[in-house]
């Protein structure tokens, strides 16, 4: 695998056009739910569909939240979403009109089923199904044109870390990340609760001296968010893989984000301005508020997915076997026995590098051209496999400073 | 000593500065173990992925992996030791419960 390859998959890339003049590298449509009450009625609105790229998303509360709100418009109009079904109970507390706009002037088709007013589960599921076959239709006729490495977002993600994912999947990743860098494209990591160790490394990569203020400002919040939780991301599997602390996972985690400049500081749903390497914080602001901030792996790939990545690099030892919604997963597998018991899993075996059967360039090379092939169309393996894991629960930030997306 | 000097190797010192290297194979007790210059007998055995002491480390020094600290001995740890949960502690946050399997 070169990167000629890699070269050659660019000039075969095409991808759906979007009126916020991104690109999509999938065409999906999305059957969402508004609250927990009405998605039983979208799971079987989108079932029958699954193989022509029906999703189902949504956001369980009935509370409001401004963060769900702001997370659902950034995903219903997702460069890879190409309409948008929303499914509502009616009485839930959720501006379904003004998100139902937000789509429509994206240019995106979409509609409103309120099960109140369709008559109920049955009537709603009828109607849910025959504007989804209609508006697959419409979606199928759709132009394509170019798409570039310089107009791809990928997000990095670790899940099922163990003592093999630092020395081998991690690092090609960051090799992958500077290729992509490299070729004009972004990139961004995240998981500031597993980046503990790292702050002083990361700020000495920020593009500016205030983003570096910053970057240490969000690193110091993650520390004691998770103080007060009194429970770190850390434990199960990790241990049993054999590494130690947090501060240990952390640095292997760390490898993922490469060598390049940081460009700027993200929060859920932020897009990047501009290319470059992405930090996303993901502690809620103002102390301990609605838990946990993130409780699986889904819900950081979710929130990456708000920032517009196209797809994800998920490095595993233990062996996740995890997928998304609307946006493709690359799985690279770090451990070599992980890879042999879940081969049909993972899309790279990173392990070799232990075993002495390939080096960690060849490994990075391999990821940066599965991310040419995997956006020119090819499914990834957990795609293939009919994965779309989605999540979305309560969260809450503070607008970020000038300081964050330096210019 | 023959088996532990074949490519590749039963163990990677990921920094020279590192005081622990990474199994890079299940490791039995008692194995002779080469990692680069360093000759060793493990005293323990030590999982794939999994971290064995290079040197004798004393309680309460920093475990060094990739030239960083990745936490603090928590007793005197013999050269060829299994390095985990027993014998290191966070110097961030340490959690509470231990409910892993």
């Amino acid at each position: 695998m070169t990167m000629d390859q890699g070269r050659q998959e660019e000039q075969t890339l095409r991808g759906w056009p979007r009126r916020d003049g991104r690109k999509g590298i999938r065409n999906y449509l999305l059957v969402a739910y508004l609250v927990e009450c009405a998605h039983h009625v979208a799971r079987a609105i989108a079932a029958p569909f699954e193989a022509e790229g029906v999703q189902l998303i949504g956001f369980p509360g009935c509370y409001p939240s401004d963060y769900a709100f702001s997370m659902m418009q950034r995903l219903c109009t997702h460069p890879n979403v190409g309409g948008v079904l929303l499914v509502s109970l009616g009485c839930e507390e959720f501006r379904r009109s003004e998100l139902a706009e937000t789509i429509a002037r994206s240019g995106r088709p979409v509609t409103i089923a309120v099960i109140q007013e369709r008559g109920g589960t049955k009537d709603t599921i009828a109607f849910g199904r025959s504007w989804v076959e209609r508006t697959l239709a419409e979606l199928a006729a759709q132009p394509r044109v170019p798409v570039g490495f310089a107009d791809l977002v990928v997000g990095t993600e670790c899940g099922g870390s163990d003592g093999t994912s630092g020395i081998t999947a991690n690092p090609a990743i960051g090799i992958a990340v500077d290729h992509l860098i490299d070729q004009g494209g972004t990139a961004m990591f995240e998981e500031t609760c597993e980046l503990l160790g790292c702050e002083a490394h990361m700020a000495g990569r920020a593009a500016t001296p205030g983003l570096a203020a910053e970057i240490m400002r969000v690193m110091r919040k993650a520390d004691d968010y998770y103080r007060d939780l009194e429970h770190g991301s850390f434990g199960g599997g990790n241990i049993t893989g054999g590494l130690s602390t947090i501060e240990e996972k952390s640095i292997g985690a760390y490898a993922k984000s490469g060598t390049r400049p940081i460009a700027g500081l993200l929060t859920p749903g932020v897009l990047p301005p501009r290319p470059g390497l992405y930090l996303m914080d993901m502690v809620n602001d103002g102390g301990v508020r609605f838990g946990i901030p993130n409780i699986n792996d889904t819900a950081t790939v979710v929130e990456m997915v708000a920032c517009g990545c196209h797809l994800v690099l998920f490095s595993t030892g233990r062996g996740s076997v995890v997928g998304s919604a609307i946006a493709p997963v690359i799985k690279v597998c770090a451990n070599p026995a992980t890879f042999r018991k879940l081969a049909g899993d993972m899309d790279v075996d990173a392990g070799r590098i232990l075993e002495g059967r390939a080096t960690l360039a060849e490994v990075g090379r391999e990821i940066f051209d599965t991310i040419g092939a995997v956006a020119a169309g090819m499914p990834s393996k957990s795609e293939a496999l009919g994965h779309q894991e989605f999540i979305l629960t309560y969260k809450t930030f503070e607008p970020l400073g000038p300081s964050c997306l330096p210019v | 000593m023959t088996a532990a000097t074949t490519n590749p190797p039963d163990a990677i010192r990921l920094s020279e500065q590192d005081n622990v290297a990474v199994a890079v194979r299940d490791i039995a007790a008692g194995s002779a173990v080469a990692i680069g210059e360093i000759r060793l007998t493990t005293l323990d055995a030590v999982p794939l992925g999994h971290k064995i002491s290079l040197r004798p480390i004393r309680a309460g020094e920093k475990i060094l992996k990739f030239g960083v600290p990745v936490g603090s001995a928590t007793v005197d740890i013999a050269a060829g030791c299994h390095v985990h949960m027993h014998n290191v502690r966070s110097d961030y946050l340490n959690n509470r419960q231990e409910h892993w399997e």
